[in-house]
Parts: C-alpha cells; sequence; structure tokens
C-alpha cells in the first residue's frame, strides 16, 4: 500500500509536498510565538487568508483530476466546495447553542427568526462533529455519484457536459437561496463561536485550522498523484484522447469517469469544509456558477493536467485578486479577463506546464 | 442456416439499419468462419463502416440478427462488452492514445481485467514484458517504444492500432482501410501482416485498394446500397457485371 503511494513519485512531487509541511509548520509559529512587534510576525487576518487560498487551492487540485487528466471540463464544482461548507457551517452553527440572538439551545437564529418551532431533519445530529465530517465527505460525493451516473451513462461528454455542471450549481444556488430550504436563505450561515470547543476566533485555533488546510492539500495532492499515476491515472488520459478507442478496447468509460469524479467531488467537499470555519461565512452566493468558472481559471494558469500547478494557480490568481480588489476595486474583472486570454494566447500549457515542457526539452530532447 | 451459424465466427442475418429514412443498411446478410479472412469492399455509402458499428455495438440495428461466436446475440450489447468477448476494432482513422508511449499504448490494450478498482490497484503490473514484446516485434515498432505515440507517422499510428488489436488476442478482427496513407512497401507489409494473423484469428478487412485486396488472397464480400451485390473470390467478384458497374468502374 505505502509502495503504491510512494512509487513514481518525482522530485517536483516531494518538493510541493516539502513546502506544505515547511508552510503549515512555520507560518503558525511565525503568527504564534513572534511578539507582534517583530517584523517577523505574521497577524492572523494573513494566517486565515492564506488558509483560505489554500482551501481554493484543493478545490483546485480536485478540478484538475477530472479536467486535466480525465477531459471533463465541470463549470459545476462550486457546487461540492459550497455542500461540504454547508456541512461545516451547520456544525459550526449547532455549537453556538444558547449564546445566539436568541438564546435558543437548539435552534439556530434564523429559524428562531422565521418562527419554526423545532429543528429540521436535514439538521439532526449536526452538533456531532462526526457526523458532520461524515456529511462534508458524503453529501458532495453522492450528489457526484448521482448525477455522474446519469450524465456518463448518457454519453453527455463535452460542452454539454459543461453546460448541465454549470446548471447543477445554478439550481443549488436558486435552492438554497430559498429560506423554505431551511438553510439560512440568502445570509447563509455566519456568526460561528467555536469549534471543536476552541474559540473559532482564538490565533490558535486560526492557526491550527490553517496547518490542517495545509495538511489536507498534501494528502488530497499525494492521493490525486497516485491516482494519476497509476494504471488508472492512465485509463483516464486515454478516456480524455480518445474516449471511442478506450471504449473499443473494452474498458467501461462511465465506470472511470463516474469514480474519479466522486473522488474529486469529496475533495472539493472538504476543501469546502476547510475555508467555512476560515472565512467564518457561508452563504448561497459560493453555488455562483461564476465562483465555478473561476476555479477553471485558476487551474488554466497554473498548468491544467499537472496538479501542482493547479494549487499553484489558485494561490496566485487569489493573491492577485485580493491585492487588486483592495488596491483597484473595479479592476479586478478586467484583470482576470486579461489573466485568462494572456495566458491562452501564452502560456496555453499553464506556468508549470510551460516550465515543465522547457525543462524536459533542455534535458532529454526526445520532445514530440 | 444452422450449420453456417455454428460454425461461424459472425453471422449477420437480414440486418437493416436506417438513419432518417436513408437504408445504410438493408437486409444485409453474410458469415464469416472461424478464421477466415475476409475483405470487404464497396462503393463509399454501401454500408462499410456501418456494418462494423452494428457488429462492436456503435449502432443498434432495426432489425436482424448479429450473432457471434454461433451464440452470442451482439445486439444487445455495449461496446466495451463486445470487447470484452473478443472483437477487436481498427478505426478508418487511426486512433492511438497520442499522449501515451507507444509501449504504454499496447500494455493498455493486452487482454486482462479492465475495471476501474483493478486499476488502482496495481493491476497489470503482472502483464508479461514478452506479450508487449511480442506485439512490438510483430509490427515492428520496438526501437520506438519509449516514443509518444502522437508522434509516430500515420503509416506507423495504422500499425500501432494494429498492434493493440493484436494485444487485444480477439477472435475477430475488425479492421477498417488499414492501409489508407501507407506506402506501397508498407502496404506489402501489412498485406503479408493481416494473412499471417488469420488462421488463428477471424480478420475482415474493409478497403478500396484493390491491389492490397488482391494481395489478401481471401473470400471478398462487395457491398453497395446496404446488401451484399457479390461474394467469391477476387476474380469472380471483379468480374462481375454489377460490380463494375457500381464500383469498380469499366
Amino acid at each position: 500500500m505505502i509502495k503504491f503511494l510512494f512509487h513514481r513519485f518525482d522530485k517536483t512531487a516531494a518538493y510541493f509536498i516539502a513546502a506544505l509541511a515547511v508552510l503549515g509548520v512555520l507560518i503558525p509559529i511565525l503568527n504564534l510565538a513572534l511578539p507582534e512587534a517583530s517584523t517577523f510576525h505574521i497577524p492572523t487576518y494573513l494566517v486565515s487568508l492564506w488558509g483560505k487560498y489554500l482551501a481554493y487551492a484543493l478545490l483546485a487540485l480536485a478540478l484538475d483530476l477530472v479536467w486535466g487528466y480525465c477531459g471533463i471540463l465541470s463549470l459545476g464544482h462550486g457546487a461540492f466546495f459550497a455542500l461540504g461548507g454547508y456541512a461545516m457551517g451547520m456544525y459550526l452553527m449547532r455549537q453556538i447553542g444558547s449564546r445566539g440572538v436568541y438564546a435558543d439551545p437548539i435552534l439556530p437564529d434564523f429559524m428562531v427568526f422565521l418562527n419554526w418551532k423545532e429543528l429540521p431533519i436535514t439538521w439532526y445530529f449536526f452538533d456531532h462533529f462526526v457526523y458532520a465530517i461524515a456529511m462534508v465527505i458524503l453529501v458532495p460525493s453522492l450528489l457526484a455519484l448521482i448525477f455522474g451516473w446519469f450524465a456518463f451513462r448518457s454519453r453527455v461528454t463535452g460542452v454539454y457536459l459543461s453546460i448541465i455542471t454549470q446548471s447543477l450549481t445554478y439550481a443549488l444556488l436558486l435552492a438554497f437561496f430559498r429560506n423554505d430550504m431551511g438553510f439560512g436563505g440568502n445570509n447563509g450561515l455566519t456568526d460561528f463561536k467555536d469549534i471543536l470547543g476552541f474559540s473559532i476566533q482564538a490565533p490558535t485555533t486560526r492557526a491550527i485550522l490553517f496547518s490542517i488546510t495545509a495538511l489536507m492539500l498534501a494528502l488530497g495532492f499525494i492521493v490525486a498523484r497516485a491516482m494519476v499515476a497509476s494504471r488508472f491515472g492512465q485509463v483516464l488520459a486515454s478516456i480524455r484522447d480518445a474516449e471511442s478507442r478506450t471504449r473499443f478496447l473494452g474498458y467501461r468509460v462511465e465506470n472511470y469517469k463516474l469514480m474519479v469524479f466522486v473522488v474529486s467531488a469529496a475533495m472539493a467537499g472538504i476543501a469546502g469544509a476547510l475555508y467555512v470555519p476560515q472565512v467564518g461565512i457561508i452563504n448561497p452566493s459560493e453555488f455562483a456558477p461564476a465562483n465555478s468558472i473561476e476555479a477553471v481559471i485558476w487551474v488554466a494558469v497554473g498548468g491544467r493536467g499537472t496538479l501542482i500547478g493547479a494549487a499553484i494557480g489558485a494561490v496566485l490568481v487569489n493573491f492577485a485578486k485580493t491585492w487588486l480588489t483592495g488596491t483597484f476595486p473595479d479592476f479586478w474583472l478586467y484583470g482576470l479577463g486579461a489573466l485568462f486570454i494572456g495566458v491562452t494566447l501564452f502560456l496555453p500549457k499553464g506556468i508549470i506546464g510551460t516550465l515543465t515542457a522547457r525543462f524536459n526539452s533542455g534535458g532529454k530532447g526526445d520532445t514530440a | 442456416m444452422t450449420t453456417d451459424l455454428t460454425d461461424s465466427i459472425l453471422y449477420l442475418d437480414a440486418v437493416s439499419v436506417s438513419f432518417d429514412g436513408f437504408k445504410a443498411l438493408n437486409d444485409l446478410s453474410f458469415v464469416v468462419g472461424r478464421g477466415e479472412l475476409r475483405a470487404i469492399i464497396g462503393p463509399n455509402g454501401a454500408g462499410k463502416t456501418t456494418m462494423m458499428d452494428v457488429v462492436t455495438g456503435k449502432t443498434r440495428p432495426d432489425k436482424g440478427a448479429v450473432v457471434f461466436d454461433g451464440s452470442v446475440d451482439l445486439t444487445t450489447q455495449d461496446e466495451s462488452a463486445i470487447a470484452s468477448l473478443g472483437i477487436g476494432r481498427k478505426f478508418q482513422k487511426p486512433t492511438v492514445f497520442d499522449y501515451q508511449t507507444v509501449e504504454d499504448n499496447l500494455l493498455l490494450a493486452v487482454e486482462g481485467p479492465r475495471t476501474a478498482f483493478s486499476s488502482l490497484f496495481g493491476w497489470r503490473s503482472k502483464v508479461t514484458a514478452y506479450q508487449i514484446y511480442e506485439a512490438l516485434s510483430i509490427i515492428r515498432l520496438g526501437d520506438l517504444k519509449y516514443r509518444l505515440a502522437g508522434s509516430l507517422s500515420h503509416g506507423q499510428k495504422q500499425w500501432l492500432e494494429i498492434g493493440m488489436l493484436l494485444a487485444q488476442n480477439p477472435k475477430l478482427l475488425l479492421v477498417d482501410e488499414p492501409v489508407a496513407g501507407m506506402t506501397d512497401a508498407e502496404t506489402e507489409e501489412t498485406a503479408r501482416l493481416l494473412t499471417s494473423i488469420a488462421g488463428e484469428h477471424a480478420v475482415v478487412v474493409v478497403e478500396h485498394d484493390m491491389s492490397f485486396v488482391r494481395a489478401l488472397d481471401c473470400k471478398v464480400t462487395c457491398l453497395h446500397e446496404g446488401t451484399v451485390l457479390a461474394e467469391g473470390t477476387i476474380d469472380s467478384v471483379s468480374a462481375n457485371d454489377r460490380v463494375i458497374d457500381v464500383y469498380l468502374g469499366r
């Protein structure tokens, strides 16, 4: 099993994991151990901001797994991310207990406000952390399973598949906006107090959440890497490049697609669950199609089909977004558009893809 | 017909397919024996490719029977199930996995388990190097085994695809225009290759190149408007007046 996970790991992969390990340890230390006056001190808000970037990186990784390696361009991966986020948000809401504005020991504030008398079934057991974590993984996986079962069996591919994934996330957006869905309507879930008994505002909690996000990104990377380096990954690439050839060789294409789609959805769900406690809110806007499209841009910028590139693309683009929306608030969307056009024209393989190609052609000289 | 059925590897009886009213296959019946080499000729639109689509499960016939190996009804199965039964297909346009090496292309084709779960957990690390070596030497791409398939020439891709078919070890190979884009020398080699594998496998070849068909030296079936126009030796078929009228020309 260990051999299965680590064989074929190249140096770049090892560096990436090492970099995440260093980040995961160093940033919390610089935040917690150094006095605020120190030049090397990292303020807590930055720790959470970078935690958010890493959660996005995990979403990008999940998207690259299906898009880069199996050619499934999902324009609705934000839906799985948001569902994972909602599952975590529901746990955090139930932790508030009687500290809410209306001080109801069971019902979250918005339910009291809507005059509800009892907890909807969907909210049962969400006061248990383990149950909530199980839902973080199960709900997105199950949706991906049902959706994928129909879509892949009916052989919906290419742009048609992209469009229905987009409709999926849009439908969920509309549904979650409704108050009677029982998920807080357009306000979503917020005002979280604590997680597993630790105050969610405390710098220590923030630092630990950051470290866990880095750890989950590393784990997600290892799982994705192991999948694409195995024979399974070879078949995925075959499906991407010549689907009918793969089918005529006797492979059940729909099963391969379904499996990678479900794994990817679960990873996106985990990313969402890590995102919510660090940004402190989850609302229906996370389902917006634009979010899912932005995630596609991160992957394209970093390099489709490289995994590491997807993660790096997510961090870079979001870093740029934070900077631009702060400095030139009106300019961000133009910047994003220009970035996408620029990458498509000048770096069609993305940053990492271009670097790898250059490195390989310099080294071996057996390029196609 | 019953003896025909039990002795056959492929048995088509009164198969019809229509697309928007156009009858691509019209009561098509023919039988291929086990280990037989058969050439299919006919003008464009005669139904050659549609016939292959029907056999491999890509297209469902409107009516008629398609029976494999004397007993298996193919009309109810899909492509991957039919491939697993032992029918390999080479497309008209050579289709290989461009971003994988020649060796990996063959590895993916070698007969064996195909499920998603088995592929995740080390499946096929045990495929004998010999199976790959054998296929590589038959298609003479041994020196290029680490090359990406996408970088091969058109003719080499055709051969690689034939090699993948052989690696599948099917009972029946359907080969659609294997020598399109090949040099004369390559065409001769391909004819030699296909005649050498017939016997162990049944081979059905669709081709326009008449000198190639002659080199195959086998029974020829000429299709026209979705049905069999003539069948027999190359000499008898090419002497047939109707074949000359619709296909060969005077």
